[in-house]
């Protein structure tokens, strides 16, 4: 062909290109959220072999480095989201000479949203990139192809301790993380509000009703099943090496954190409206 | 007992085995040798379903492995012993329990059962003083020695082995060549070995076959390996000082 309609076939053409990407990257999400589906589905049936010690003793590990690791960076992450949340609801209310009822606004806010969301993000990064880091550097070595050739299937095995672990403590995580926000928001009120910590806390108690906590801690749960299953799949289909296993961290946080923010939005208008 | 009938696998639009057939007989030795990328551990893989073939079977007896599914494809996979290329144990556990992993999961032996074996297995490969280390405290061979110590802890019918030899010293190197011997002369274990070591190679098989760009070029004992007049395994041969006149003679006095 002629160089310029070379140029110009080339230009031509590109609407027909970026069409046929856009396809093939749907269809390649399809193709990957469709295995990720199976995986849960199958180490959620592996849940009755729960008892067995070797499964036991994993779950127990898994639990321990999900919600005791993970203890430091949540404590100074709910406490500060309080203290903020008091601050900036404070210094609006306080115009209105309203500022008593910052507790009521904390409180809504932590769990309601900001708790589930807050322990979410901080598992993503922390519990969930560790997880697809590991068996990522599991699946380049070649130890998950030495499980399925001694018949151990890896949902049972890896996936469902993790699955189980994850599920579990983010609801307990988020439960700390909203006493503790509503904690900094208290100590904000009383030392920078004027508003005294006994009269916060009446406040904060008043407004709040029991399906605020509850829908809070499904998200958390919710959240967690999430958390486990990216993090699981990406680790698992890991190749090439450690870049695959970067990239499948990468990942893994990029997913979790969408996936928290569409589904939470979700669960939200599926209970308040 | 092995049987790879035009068995054809294309890999990111390369095509790595190419209608490809043989047959591991039962109680032989059977190494499978050829440049890197060849297709050597892809035909390995074949045989576990780690990889299905596009088209063609892989026959165990008379199972049909590559078409395997579920709880058939377990109970098929555990007629097989596998030492991977870089021994692939888990990290987070010590070596007693990456041994005792395959019989604790699949049998009813008790506590005591399992550690007289696993000690036993261990023993065999003089690997017993390291049974309460962790696979990062130990060397490349002391790993893979470890990774063979699993792979026949169950009494595997066959034994797959990635590359055996490679990056251990010479000493090791024959230590594991005298064990996969010993296997196959005293418990009749069928294996298949992948490996570059054409002197390992020589010395263990009890047939050779070479493949080059996804297709067998040679498939005979090793005295007709070596006897080969095929030019990509002469090649082969003589990269690694192995002459048919015969520079390489003193492990071969068996075959010739």
């Amino acid at each position: 062909m002629i160089a310029p309609f070379k140029e110009i076939y080339w230009y031509l053409d590109l609407p027909v290109r970026s069409f046929r990407r856009l396809g093939r990257i749907i269809l390649v999400a399809c193709h990957d959220m469709g295995n990720a589906l199976i995986m849960l589905f199958s180490a959620t049936l592996y849940i009755r072999t729960l008892w067995k010690p070797r499964a036991r003793r994993e779950t127990a590990m898994q639990l321990y480095v999900t919600g005791i690791k993970s203890l430091g960076v949540i404590t100074v992450v709910a406490f500060f989201t309080g203290m903020i949340l008091a601050l900036q609801t404070g210094l609006e209310l306080r115009r209105f000479g309203q500022e008593v009822n910052i507790g009521t606004a904390v409180t809504i806010v932590m769990i309601r949203e900001m708790g589930p969301f807050m322990t979410g993000l901080i598992i993503a990064a922390s519990v969930g990139s560790a997880i697809a880091a590991q068996l990522g550097t599991m699946a380049v070595s070649e130890e998950i192809s030495a499980l399925e050739v001694m018949s151990i299937n890896p949902n049972r095995f890896l996936v469902m301790p993790r699955l189980v672990a994850l599920a579990v403590m983010m609801p307990i995580l988020t439960v700390y993380t909203n006493i503790l926000g509503i904690l900094g928001g208290g100590i904000v009120g009383s030392t920078q509000l004027g508003v005294a910590f006994q009269a916060y806390l009446d406040n904060a108690t008043r407004y709040a009703e029991n399906k605020d906590l509850y829908v809070g801690l499904f998200k958390a749960f919710v959240f967690g099943i999430i958390i486990a299953t990216v993090a699981c799949y990406q680790g698992l289909s890991t190749t090439e090496g450690a870049v695959g296993v970067g990239r499948a961290t990468r990942q893994t946080v990029i997913i979790s954190f969408l996936m928290i923010l569409i589904i939470g939005y979700m669960i939200t208008r599926l209970f308040y409206i | 007992m092995i049987i790879f009938d035009k068995v054809t696998k294309r890999l990111g639009g390369k095509t790595v085995l190419n209608e490809v057939s043989f047959e591991v007989p039962k109680g032989e030795t059977f190494v499978i040798v050829g440049l890197s990328g060849a297709g050597k551990s892809v035909t390995l893989k074949h045989m576990v379903q780690l990889m299905v073939p596009d088209s063609g079977t892989v026959r165990i007896g008379d199972d049909i492995i590559s078409a395997a599914r579920g709880t058939e494809l377990e109970r098929m996979r555990r007629r097989f012993g596998v030492l991977f290329q870089g021994a692939a144990l888990l990290q987070w556990l010590t070596v007693f329990e990456n041994v005792a992993l395959p019989l604790r999961e699949h049998t009813k032996l008790s506590e005591e059962e399992i550690d007289r074996t696993v000690r036993e297995k261990l023993r065999l490969l003089n690997m017993e003083d390291a049974m309460d280390k962790f696979p990062a405290d130990l060397s490349g061979g002391m790993q893979k020695r470890v990774g063979l110590a699993r792979a026949i802890v169950m009494n595997p019918e066959i034994i797959l082995y990635d590359e055996p030899t490679s990056g251990l010293d010479p000493v090791t190197s024959r230590l594991i060549d005298k064990l996969i011997e010993n296997l196959r002369k005293e418990l009749g274990i069928t294996s298949v070995v992948v490996t570059h070591d054409l002197h390992s190679a020589l010395a263990i098989a009890t047939r050779i076959m070479m493949i080059d760009g996804g297709e067998i070029v040679e498939n005979a004992t090793p005295a007709e390996f070596i006897q080969s007049t095929n030019e990509t395994v002469q090649r082969f041969l003589e990269s690694q000082y192995i002459t048919r006149r015969g520079a390489w003679e003193k492990g071969m006095e068996k075959h010739v």
